[in-house]
């Protein structure tokens, strides 16, 4: 029997264990795809972060290691400096990076570091149990903005990408989602493009995916990708968001 | 070899790249500025790479990530960045990675001054940091050790796969003095086998240090425990200057050392029985010094904060001798004849100053 479909190699064989319906799986899918289809599991090191994105370290067949958290980019930045020749990636989720992190984040790419980063966007911090994140949009009822997020008093959502696209040292920014299998299998190509980047050697890439969280947003997953879609992708502009001219020509 | 007039910082500096030092991460703060400026010339044309971080927070995780790698890493900084790396060095101890950190104090709390203290002892030899661990701390007291303890940090910290702190302060840090630039002694050290790097040609690896199980986090913590007490075994060092026949004690490490040690000759130039124990490892502290104490009528530690190093000599005299305090605060250095008299006074002995 022909085999169709099956696990990529750039993943353990190890059972996800992330809640139902939660977009993790997807998005480490992909990544494991890329990572096979580029060649390139034996000379990636991947750095995992905290929350449930920690848990990453064990899915993925590549080297890792586990960073405190928000400090997933400062980690890579060593790695990549004392192995410039490998492939450096970041996977981690909207606290991390858009919150804790935020100084990390925007420095990596300032400086251009030759890494690539994945940010898991579901708008709330997910293993504390959904509380309030710098990406809670507007409204958006959690654990520590029960009356819904005031953004009177306590700001408006960070669009992560969109600020780290101003920064020169950033050659390739996209913001994705993976609700759909149209938009997942646009995800792919930008998270392909991200590795391509850094093989190039040409800057720092980053690749924001809207995830859902369906158990702390208290929404079936089939609602969850709705909610996704309503609330989420009108607040946070989506596409290849930056693509610096030397990327063109990749 | 040849000798040289050097700052303290600019002896760590080149102590570090002649021990294999590939990378440096690291934050500018006074008085440890030095360091990185040195070695922000030196590094990169002796083959490596020196990356000035946004913060004190990221070069300390910068480091994590070179360590991981298994390349030789150092950062510096002054107390109140050595603080923001404490986060930092709870992971290195946790998972196991081998770093130097300098640490060229100044006073505190708080932003403080520049002057000399000792007030991070508890903060270096106690585990600034979360979760309980211990890490190497060494005190160099005068610019040739200052050299001499960062080359051999790095074979301590691969050897133990653990941070090593180098403990100096502004006053040793600023100073210059002659410095005998040694090769690199040769040690023997563990393969880096559990080094990340890619798994081409071999299983995966991970350095992390998850552990949402109890039985984990315990066997984890007992583990590490084991280390401790081998490093307690056979790490503990130190200067013991005139203390044979000695009935009384000064106990001063660092900076202090070096004043006790005027102290120690001025008193026995009247002869007055009088010695010295200078702690070099800080952690683990040199219990074995006190372990003898037959004729020793006393024990005057001096210090520059309000009493730390004090208590771990205590636990080691352990009631055997009466055991006092001198300190000076803020940045304020004691005097030799201020340490003698404070010796005639606790123990009344007929002293000249």
């Amino acid at each position: 029997m022909q085999r169709v479909f099956g696990r990529p190699k750039g993943l353990t064989e190890l059972p996800f264990h992330y809640c139902p319906g939660c977009t993790h799986g997807v998005i480490h899918r992909l990544i494991g795809e890329v990572l096979e289809e580029l060649d390139i599991i034996g000379d990636t090191i991947g750095v995992a972060p905290v929350g449930c994105a920690g848990f990453s370290l064990d899915f993925f067949a590549c080297d890792f290691v586990g960073a405190a958290h928000g400090r997933a980019q400062a980690v890579a930045t060593g790695i990549k400096r004392a192995l410039p020749d490998k492939l450096v990636f970041t996977y981690q989720g909207d606290g991390d990076i858009a919150a804790i992190g935020t100084a990390h984040a925007i420095h990596v790419a300032a400086r251009g570091e030759k890494i690539t980063s994945i940010m898991v966007n579901n708008a709330v911090f997910g293993m504390t149990g959904g509380q309030m994140a710098p990406t809670t949009i507007g409204g958006q009822i959690t654990t520590t903005s029960p009356y819904g997020r005031d953004c009177s008093l306590v700001g408006a959502p960070i669009d992560m990408p969109k600020t780290v696209a101003t920064l020169n040292g950033a050659v390739y920014v996209a913001a994705c989602s993976v609700d759909t299998p149209k938009n997942i299998m646009e995800t792919k190509k930008c998270l392909k493009k991200a590795f391509q980047v850094q093989q190039a050697g040409l800057g720092y890439a980053l690749v924001s995916i809207l995830s859902t969280c369906p158990t702390n947003w208290g929404l079936s997953p089939a609602d969850s990708l709705k909610w996704l879609r309503e609330n989420m992708m009108p607040v946070y502009e989506m596409g290849e968001l930056k693509v610096a001219e030397e990327v063109k020509a990749l | 070899m040849s000798k040289e007039l050097m700052k303290g910082n600019e002896a760590i500096g080149e102590a570090a790249i002649r021990a294999g030092c590939k990378l440096f991460f690291g934050y500018p703060i006074t008085p440890s500025t030095e360091i990185v400026e040195y070695l922000s010339k030196h590094l990169p044309k002796a083959g490596g790479t020196l990356l000035q971080g946004e913060d004190e927070v990221a070069s300390i995780n910068m480091c994590y990530g070179a360590a991981s790698t298994g390349a030789r890493v150092m950062t510096a900084s002054s107390s109140p960045g050595f603080s923001l790396k404490q986060e930092g060095m709870s992971y290195l101890a946790a998972t196991e990675l081998p770093v130097v950190v300098v640490n060229v104090t100044r006073t505190g709390p708080g932003l403080g001054g520049l002057g000399p203290t000792q007030a991070d002892y508890f903060q270096c030899t106690k585990g600034g940091g979360h979760g309980g661990y211990r890490q190497i701390v060494l005190a160099p007291s005068k610019g040739q050790e200052l050299y001499d303890f960062t080359m051999e940090a790095f074979d301590l910290a691969d050897k133990y796969r653990t941070p090593v702190v180098i403990l100096s302060d502004g006053f040793l840090g600023q100073m210059m003095e002659p410095v005998e630039l040694k090769k690199r002694p040769k040690a023997e050290l563990p393969a880096k086998d559990w080094a990340v790097g890619g798994c081409k040609g071999r299983a995966k690896r991970k350095v992390a240090n998850y552990a949402l199980t109890n039985e984990i986090g315990e066997a984890n913590n007992l583990h590490l425990e084991a280390k401790y007490a081998e490093m307690k075994d056979s790490l503990q060092r130190w200067e013991a200057f005139q203390a044979e026949d000695a009935e009384y004690l000064i106990v001063g490490y660092g900076t202090c050392g070096r004043i006790a040690k005027s102290a120690v000759l001025k008193a026995r130039k009247q002869g007055l029985k009088v010695g010295l124990i200078r702690p070099i490892t800080l952690w683990p502290f040199p219990e074995e010094a006190f372990a003898n104490l037959d004729g020793v009528k006393g024990i005057l530690t001096v210090e520059l904060n309000f009493g730390q190093m004090v208590e771990d000599v205590k636990l080691a005299v352990e009631c055997r001798a009466p055991v006092y305090l001198h300190n000076r605060l803020g940045g304020m250095l004691p005097s030799e004849n201020e340490i003698l008299r404070k010796l005639g006074q606790v123990f009344d002995l007929a002293v000249e100053v």
